[in-house]
């Protein structure tokens, strides 16, 4: 079996926070097209590491490769400037559980904002990509409201085209469902998995174990900082090899696919 | 024994006030400029995460924090010639003092703009590939000027009745034209009295806006 060509690509990351080792050592990969989900405890660093996938996280030591654009980190390293760990930003979007719209932009200027002022296309412009994207989430007819008046959901869906408008190589996912309504999930949930149809190359940090399983090729159980284990999807969820996973996967209640 | 107030040889020396008026505003519109950059200057230093540049930042804005502006207006104006080997006009020693006083002023209240920002708001930013100045400039000031107004509005107000001070350095601003009044006429009474209408009359509107601003931004 052919290797397939990795978009990304974590190699021997490790990150501290004071004295705390939050992430020990982490290697992993994801080929090109596949989705990639973290699972694990809070404070198991899974958040940590999807944050230092796109450096929003310096790691100590360790490197990051986004296609074939790799930073590193640690001894031997050269100290990053700022706007190359900017350019290297760009190429990789992000959706938080937060949200985390521009409340004095409007919704088609949150998603013009990554075209217009990091890529200094001009308003014409923007709007000619960030148009399709809000119609794509079924938000075109919100386009000239504030995000203040939309719900949790839609701030989502406009979340996820701002990132998109940056036609990024790679989307991360930090949690994205877990601030909505339980009706809402399902909904931001079929828009990912849209995105992995269209073979958008994704890391998901989740707490949605049915959605980890049916969607992600791979899934990655963390604890402690480290990856506790790794492998395909249905497999991990499904016939854990390890008793900690086990045990956390106890918690979760999962329909059957 | 009743005093007979007598505001007509006042109105005589009409002009000497209009001087005085232009200097206060002059020196407070200046001021106010001079200051609000060198506050956000200080700021930016003080979050730059560089301890060469944000100690000296906070250094210079918690003295200017710490001592009256009376003093440092006639340290500025006495001391700082000897410190420097250069000599100061009345002028540039009150605008120097009264812009750096404003400056450590408008630097807090900056850094507490700043600071009310939602962390989400930066993460999102870079997470979108902007570089420091971009986000500053178009996500982050937006929303924190919006938050800033009310306070910016009161230190100016502040910095206005401050200029007040620079009489004692001989800047003919309304109070020193008050005092050059006041000694041909002898009637220091109505001069004072005419003196806080005109502060009251140019100050009052400016508190009114602010309050107004904070409640559109409450509301």
């Amino acid at each position: 079996m052919a290797r397939e060509p990795l978009m990304i690509d974590i190699v021997n990351l490790s990150k501290r926070f004071g004295r705390r080792d939050v992430l020990k050592d982490i290697s992993l990969g994801v080929p090109q097209g596949n989705v990639l989900a973290l699972i694990g405890p809070s404070g198991s660093g899974k958040s940590t590491l999807l944050r230092c996938v796109n450096l929003l996280e310096a790691p100590d030591s360790g490197s990051v490769t986004i296609d074939n654009h790799t930073m590193r980190f640690g001894a031997g390293a050269s100290r990053h400037r700022t706007n190359s760990m900017a350019a290297f930003r760009a190429e990789a979007g992000m959706v938080f559980q937060s949200f985390n719209l521009f409340p004095h932009l409007t919704v088609l200027e949150n998603v013009m904002s990554g075209p217009r002022f990091v890529r200094g296309r001009s308003r014409d412009e923007a709007e000619r990509i960030a148009r399709p994207l809000l119609e794509r989430m079924g938000m075109e007819s919100f386009a000239d409201t504030m995000p203040e008046r939309l719900s949790g959901g839609q701030k989502q869906r406009v979340a996820i085209a701002r990132a998109l408008a940056m036609e990024p190589k790679v989307m991360l996912f930090d949690e994205a469902t877990s601030a909505l309504d339980p009706q809402r999930v399902a909904e931001i949930l079929s828009v990912m998995r849209d995105l992995a149809q269209a073979g958008m190359t994704q890391i998901v940090v989740t707490h949605e174990m049915s959605y980890a399983r049916d969607v992600a090729d791979t899934v990655v159980f963390m604890a402690d900082g480290h990856i506790v284990e790794s492998g395909p999807a249905r497999q991990v969820i499904e016939d854990p090899r390890e008793e900690r996973t086990r045990t956390f996967l106890k918690h979760f209640h999962m329909g059957k696919a | 024994m009743t005093y007979q107030w007598d505001f007509g040889p006042i109105l005589q020396y009409w002009s000497l006030f209009r001087i005085g008026l232009e200097y206060t505003l002059g020196f407070t519109l200046a001021s106010a400029i001079i200051g609000m950059a060198a506050g956000l200057l200080l700021t930016l230093a003080r979050r730059s995460g560089w301890k060469i540049l944000s100690i000296p930042a906070g250094a210079v804005v918690e003295i200017f924090r710490c001592t009256p502006a009376l003093v440092q207006l006639v340290w500025c104006y006495y001391a700082l010639p000897v410190v420097l080997g250069l000599s100061l006009s009345p002028a540039t020693a009150a605008l120097l003092a009264l812009s750096l006083y404003g400056a450590a002023f408008y630097s807090e209240i900056f850094r507490a703009g700043l600071d009310s920002i939602d962390r989400g708001q930066w993460d999102a930013a870079a997470a979108l590939g902007m570089t420091p100045i971009t986000m500053m400039r178009r996500i982050i000031m937006p929303q924190a000027l919006r938050r800033m107004t009310g306070p910016l509005v009161s230190q100016v107000v502040l910095q206005l009745k401050n200029t007040s001070l620079i009489s004692v350095v001989t800047v003919p601003d309304l109070v020193y034209q008050g005092q050059m009044v006041s000694s041909a006429t002898y009637k220091p009474l109505e001069v004072y009295t005419t003196i806080a209408i005109i502060y009251f009359l140019i100050l009052f509107p400016m508190t009114q806006g602010a309050r107004l601003l904070e409640r559109r931004r409450h509301g």
